[in-house]
């Protein structure tokens, strides 16, 4: 270890604090412009309220896709080791990395109306994606399922498949093994990937910007409303961004020390 | 030239810098040598539809003045605004309307009045060719035609929604964009058929603009100011002074821009 002497001890928290400072003067920047006589009144514009709405659907939506779609997909990753897994992981892994505006640009590339995809659907079924609240969930399930499908497997690799086998020689059928033994035993996982998953839809911007528009009542979430307002309405943004901080706060505090009255595991 | 090693604080940044000081001792061989005014780079603010413009005459200004270097900046107007009225240091403010230009001089960051240098006219932007068959503003209306605006804080959505509600036609914009340049690369792209922007942004590759007549358009006033906080006044003055200028204005008009 470095701290030996209290010269190295000093040396250490004062760098420490320089560390600690960097992600607290943000925070306490925005808590003290925010108008907090007026928060009320500002989260109640018509506007406002539209867009926390759509937030809520948009996230919410994207959960129920990653809970549908995302456990599948982790459950096959966790079932054994390949190359093909490598790069499914690999793949799946990327939006958490990629810069958000990069995963805006491809998903319209791909789900565009020129876009790969986007260009039958809309050649055969006259469906286009863009410019519409489906897009916003599907930005927000790109951006945040890969946290739920990373959780969700690292947990079922870590569970002692011994369990499964005593549960079969009982006779219990795979689906009955699935949902009563191995679903209850990675709840901790599953409820990390959830969480996580939800809040990174709901904070999702440049992905959503560039993919579904930009648009009062149908494309604009909080994070784009808040985008908005900082050039009209700077104080509109703040509140908008102190809800935003307040459920980030929320959601760590449940990750590391579950919901209140819950017993932690 | 010590100028130009002193603005690359990064050491990996040196080689270029060093390369670039040679590039420029070679292009001006024949001039005599003269002391750069400022070693600090002039920095612009600009609104987003003066890109290529304000490209051109960065590159004109820094020719006519060796070792001054132009930064630009480009954004919507409001943003650029929000962006200095929160303390952003910039030589110079170039906006694509009035009032956000009042913004920032009410935020006092104007080191003088604004003044005029040009000025703009609505087009419709639509993809190279007019697959659509875009002939003016009624056509927007049209129910199967998808069609973006900018945002109505954005100088050029608030025109566009002049314009339209002055021939009383209702457009939805299916996505209210941030900037011109949003509206243009949406078009581009093939995501939506119209979009209404500057006639100087339909200057662009994949794009064709539909001219918009007189009558029907919207003038839109560009002001310009030299601001207080900045690190090069005398050289935010300067460049202010050549985008006045007969050189400047001739270099606006080369990009679609009026005179006023």
């Amino acid at each position: 270890m470095i701290g030996r002497g209290p010269i190295a001890r000093t040396g250490l928290a004062t760098v420490a604090l320089l560390a600690a400072l960097l992600f607290a003067l943000p925070l306490l920047g925005l808590l003290v412009r925010t108008p907090w006589g007026e928060l009320p009144a500002l989260l109640q514009q018509p506007a406002v309220l539209r867009a926390v709405g759509l937030s809520l659907v948009s996230s919410g939506s994207a959960l129920l896709l990653a809970i549908g779609f995302g456990l599948p997909l982790a459950v096959w990753l966790a079932s054994g080791h390949s190359p093909l897994r490598t790069v499914v992981r690999i793949v799946v892994t990327l939006p958490i990395v990629l810069p958000p505006i990069t995963a805006g640009i491809a998903l319209l590339l791909a789900f565009g109306r020129n876009g790969l995809v986007g260009a039958w659907l809309d050649r055969w079924f006259g469906i286009g994606l863009p410019f519409t609240t489906f897009a916003t969930v599907v930005a927000a399930a790109y951006m945040g399922m890969p946290f739920f499908v990373l959780s969700v497997e690292a947990g079922l690799r870590a569970f002692d498949r011994r369990y499964l086998d005593v549960a079969s020689t009982l006779g219990a059928s795979p689906l009955r093994r699935f949902l009563t033994v191995t679903l209850p035993m990675v709840l901790p996982s599953l409820r990390t990937g959830a969480l996580l998953c939800w809040a990174r839809g709901l904070g999702e911007y440049c992905a959503t910007q560039m993919f579904a528009g930009n648009l009062d009542g149908t494309t604009r979430t909080m994070p784009l409303a808040c985008g908005m307002a900082m050039e009209s309405e700077p104080n509109v943004a703040i509140a908008l961004s102190v809800i935003l901080v307040a459920v980030s706060v929320g959601v760590l505090f449940v990750l590391r020390h579950g919901f209140p009255g819950q017993e932690r595991r | 030239m010590t100028d130009k090693h002193s603005s690359s604080r990064h050491p990996r940044l040196l080689p270029a810098a060093a390369l670039l000081s040679l590039l420029a001792a070679c292009s001006r061989t024949t001039e005599p040598t003269v002391t750069p005014p400022s070693t600090a780079p002039i920095r612009v603010f600009a609104a987003a539809s003066l890109t290529a413009s304000f490209q051109a005459i960065a590159a004109a200004y820094e020719q006519q003045h060796p070792g001054q270097k132009v930064e630009l900046h480009f954004a919507g107007s409001p943003q650029l605004a929000l962006q200095l009225c929160e303390g952003a240091a910039a030589d110079v403010f170039a906006a694509a309307d009035q009032p956000n230009m009042q913004k920032v001089v009410d935020g006092g960051v104007t080191a003088a009045a604004p003044v005029e240098f040009a000025r703009n006219e609505l087009a419709i932007a639509v993809r190279a060719g007019n697959p659509k068959g875009v002939r003016g503003l009624g056509d927007l209306a049209r129910a199967e035609l998808k069609v973006v605006l900018c945002a109505p804080d954005v100088p050029a959505g608030k025109y566009a929604r002049q314009a339209l509600a002055a021939q009383q036609l209702t457009v939805r914009s299916v996505s209210d964009e941030s900037s011109v340049k949003a509206v243009v690369g949406k078009v581009q792209l093939g995501e939506v058929d119209a979009g209404v922007v500057y006639a100087t942004d339909t200057k662009v590759d994949g794009v064709e603009g539909v001219a918009i007549p007189s009558a029907q358009n919207v003038v839109a006033s560009y002001p310009i100011a030299v601001l207080a906080r900045g690190g090069n006044r005398a050289g935010g003055e300067a460049l202010v002074a050549f985008v006045r200028s007969e050189a400047g204005r001739a270099l606006l008009r080369q990009h679609g821009f009026v005179s006023p």
